[in-house]
């Protein structure tokens, strides 16, 4: 059984790994260079990604947790502080890279535009949700906290982002409803650029809820250890 | 089974409990002063500009007092375990939320309704408008309806009340956007369907986490 599962885990690492070199050849080897912003413009392919990673673990964090308030399974506890992880991990990513985007582009470092404000204010949430998972003592309430408090983020999202665009927006707009407006060579590029980031997001994500079931498990050892009648008299044996 | 009579005793208990002590409301107002004041220094008030930034010292001066109000009201709870009190009576904990948050709004208001004049009279902007108050109340409601939840959360964990505005804030960014967009455009005279965008927002807001907030409670009470 976990031999199965360490077999798929590798399989998954590998996918992602070529998948990672291939969109890395087209992004350096391949795909022309933007018309108006030259070489920097290649930033885009792993800025688009990461912010589209990010929105897809918060989204997980949400479902696991949502999941889990029905179930009180604890390995949905594991995914869905994992998954938070990571969406705060590629969030982080996807604002530094936006910046150092921006700064030769629109000659600013930030703009309170409605995508990179919504995601500081959903990184910054973030955050403060995994401090308060630190804060709190018993494992069972950390996870309702945390499954109530990522439903609630993301159910914010829209909200952040409708209330910000009611300004004016200077970020450009790539998915219209008229279709793509991406050259067929970039969008190839992006496509792969976002498969790769995916599936490493799913790898670590992978990666990390084993890591918590684990830390689940030996915790569960420790307080059965301490509680037997002979644990002050020494260590194991 | 769901009793609103049970909400209501849990609002009375608490209004009864504050004016024993009128601690939080106290505290509430004279913090929100401070923040106008503290505001006023900080921004360079001048008569040019005042109409532009009047409604954001409003409305951080609400949300900051509130949170003082929401901490207030749980940690109240905590000192005495009265939360077990509270856990223990045959009402549904849904019920009890609605009680706390009610009860929220109900210092909040108080508190508000003080510092309105205050207000008016430092900024010279006119507050006797009932469209004022609309936004007021709905812009308190969401406040309310997410930092009850949160409070509830906050002082359960080790570090009390240090976590709530952590959560707090960037939770309420889309209400206090609203509000304060809603409170410019009112206060410069306009009529209240000018606003009718942010308070279709803020309205939505409260609808949203009121529902999320009433159903999750339970999970967060919970021993």
């Amino acid at each position: 059984m976990s031999q199965r599962r360490d077999c798929r885990l590798f399989v998954l690492i590998g996918l992602s790994a070529l998948s990672m070199a291939a969109s890395l050849w087209l992004v350096f080897g391949y795909v022309p260079n933007e018309q108006i912003m030259g070489p920097v413009q290649r930033i885009f392919y792993f800025h688009v990604p990461s912010a589209w990673v990010a929105f897809l673990a918060f989204l997980v964090a949400a479902a696991a947790g949502l999941y889990y308030l029905l179930r009180f399974d604890w390995r949905l506890d594991a995914v869905q502080v994992a998954s938070a992880e990571l969406g705060v991990v590629f969030s982080t990513i996807a604002l530094v890279t936006g910046s150092l985007w921006a700064r030769p582009i629109w000659n600013t470092w930030w703009t309170w535009d409605p995508r990179l404000t919504t995601t500081l204010v959903m990184w910054l949430y973030y955050v403060a949700a995994s401090m308060l998972r630190g804060l709190v003592e018993t494992p069972e309430r950390q996870a309702r906290f945390s499954a109530v408090l990522y439903i609630i983020g993301f159910v914010n999202v829209p909200l952040v982002f409708l209330a910000i665009r009611l300004w004016t927006t200077i970020h450009p707009v790539l998915f219209t409803s008229s279709g793509f407006a991406l050259e067929p060579s970039m969008l190839l590029t992006l496509g792969m650029s976002v498969l790769a980031l995916t599936l490493l997001y799913a790898c670590v994500l992978a990666i990390r809820v084993r890591v918590g079931v684990l830390e689940t498990e030996i915790s569960t050892l420790q307080r059965h250890w301490s509680t037997l009648p002979h644990a002050d008299e020494g260590g194991l044996e | 089974m769901t009793d609103w009579r049970d909400a209501l005793n849990v609002v009375v208990k608490d209004v009864a409990t504050e004016m024993r002590t009128k601690e939080a409301l106290g505290a509430m107002l004279v913090f929100a002063l401070l923040v106008i004041i503290v505001f006023n220094f900080a921004l360079e008030l001048r008569s040019d500009n005042v109409r532009e930034i009047a409604p954001g010292i409003l409305w951080v001066a609400f949300a900051f007092a509130g949170m003082l109000g929401f901490n207030r009201s749980f940690a109240l709870e905590r000192e005495n375990a009265c939360i077990e009190g509270l856990m223990l009576a045959a009402a549904d904990r849904s019920m009890i939320y609605v009680g706390k948050m009610l009860g929220n709004v109900v210092f909040m208001s108080l508190a508000e309704m003080c510092v309105l004049p205050i207000f008016a009279a430092l900024f010279d902007v006119p507050v006797l408008n009932p469209a004022l108050w609309l936004v007021i109340l709905l812009g308190t409601l969401g406040l309310c309806a997410v930092g009850t939840l949160f409070a509830v959360m906050a002082v359960s964990t080790r570090a009390r009340e240090v976590i709530l505005p952590l959560l707090l804030f960037p939770i309420t960014v889309p209400l206090i956007i609203a509000a304060v967009k809603a409170t410019g455009q009112v206060l410069d005279g306009q009529r209240l369907s000018e606003a009718f965008v942010w308070l279709r927002l803020m309205l939505g807001f409260d609808i949203i986490f009121t529902l999320l907030a009433f159903l999750g409670f339970e999970y967060v009470i919970e021993e």
